[in-house]
């Protein structure tokens, strides 16, 4: 068989294996159904590395953020190089490489609500969480995010504490609903 | 093939259709600054210096990703285009930490280079000082992101010569950064074939051969385009 060095080569670059030693993706330990999820994703879109955004719209959606394992896995499955993949999720803000809190705490500062001084609110929540905005708490506990405009300037400063909208805030109340949450 | 004549500066010049206007303006003889253009490679149109100016649009033009078109008239010379530039360059070092007494490339760096031909001799725009990284996990070399102009002359010459696709460019805005692999320390990347292919094509000192000093980076550019030739036209003779 004189084309099998050649195979085992062209294999061997096709598959860049992981930093850490890690089991290989295609068979993932775990037997997650979630991988199963990106697998069809992947197989919908014919593996074609031009539906990478898409790919990692599901991974980010199954997951909650995309982990080093499978953002390796979905460059394996689209061919595409580790170092795409990874400039791709870290070029949009919707994609996190990091888990996000138990609680999400989002604040608006869209025009109306900047005005009514929700960058104070920020900066007060920011102070009292310890983390700049887009993070997470050390004890995993609440994320701070930031919203261009929710469509709710009637209530500014609006915020939105893990799905619920609530308007009117001051940096007193904002603080209450985060304390609340720490200790929930 | 059909041929487009078109005028640069006042130099008549005709040349193939398809070709852009920087390979024009270099068959006439007439020279165009650029810092990411690197013979061998794509254009991606990054560092804006090649901007030209087209009459009958007030719009300026990359020269590097523009094809020709029949009777342009194109002038890379007015004023406002040297205030440009100038201008360009001046960010760029204001974006970086460019240091030249203590870089590797200084007296042979392509920024440095460009700085002298468009007069710049301080920037008016203030420094950022961002706070970047150096990277010596590689063995043979190191990349130093405070250098860095974000040409992508590495990650194309990674890319499309060598094939192994080390780099690319991660996050964005003011925060973009080249990366290596998974975001990983440039010697842990499975991917690198220590080619040096990155070395040469790096117009700054940001990707530098372990060991060299100040002043002390050399490149062989041609190397880049002579195996482009090697392996297109089957030329294996410098």
């Amino acid at each position: 068989m004189p084309s099998s060095p050649v195979q085992a080569q062209s294999s061997d670059a096709a598959s860049p294996p992981a930093p850490a030693a890690k089991p290989p993706a295609k068979n993932h330990a775990s037997g997650d159904r979630r991988f199963k999820a990106l697998d069809m994703t992947m197989k919908r879109h014919q593996y074609k590395p031009d539906a990478l955004i898409e790919v990692l719209h599901k991974a980010q959606e199954s997951f909650g953020y995309l982990e080093e394992d499978v953002l390796i896995y979905i460059a394996r499955g689209l061919k595409l190089p580790l170092s795409r993949v990874y400039g791709v999720a870290t070029f949009y803000h919707l994609f996190s490489l990091k888990p996000s809190g138990a609680h999400s705490c989002v604040v608006c500062l869209g025009t109306a609500c900047y005005v009514k001084g929700s960058g104070k609110l920020m900066e007060a929540l920011e102070a009292e969480l310890g983390i700049k905005v887009g993070e997470t708490t050390e004890d995993g506990k609440v994320s701070l995010m930031a919203a261009r405009c929710l469509g709710a300037c009637g209530i500014a400063p609006a915020m939105v504490v893990d799905g619920s909208v609530s308007g009117k805030q001051s940096p007193e109340s904002a603080l209450d609903k985060v304390r609340s949450l720490q200790q929930g | 093939m059909s041929v487009k004549t078109l005028k640069i500066d006042d130099i008549d010049i005709a040349i193939e259709e398809g070709a852009t206007i920087l390979q024009a303006a270099k068959e006439a003889g007439v020279s165009i600054p650029t810092l990411c253009h690197l013979d061998g490679v794509t254009d991606v149109g990054a560092c804006r210096l090649c901007l030209v100016e087209i009459d009958g649009s007030n719009r300026l033009f990359p020269a590097c990703v523009t094809q020709v078109a029949e009777g342009m008239q194109i002038h890379t010379q007015t004023p406002k285009l040297q205030e440009y530039r100038r201008m360009t360059v001046e960010l760029l070092f204001a974006e970086g930490n460019h240091v030249c007494s203590i870089c590797v490339a200084n007296g042979n760096c392509e920024l440095q280079n460009v700085a002298i031909a468009v007069g710049m001799d301080h920037s008016r725009f203030p420094y950022r000082f961002p706070d970047r990284k150096v990277d010596a996990s590689h063995p043979l070399f190191s990349i130093d992101h405070n250098r860095c102009i974000l040409c992508t002359r590495c990650v194309r010459v990674c890319d499309e010569i060598e094939g192994a696709h080390v780099w690319d460019i991660a996050q964005r805005g003011a925060a973009c950064y080249i990366v290596s692999g998974l975001n990983q320390p440039w010697g842990s990347v499975d991917a690198c074939t220590s080619c040096g292919k990155c070395v040469d094509a790096c117009p700054t000192g940001a990707i530098f051969r372990k060991g060299t000093t100040t002043s002390e980076k050399e490149r062989d550019r041609d190397k880049l385009e002579f195996l482009v030739t090697a392996r297109e036209k089957r030329e294996w003779t410098r």
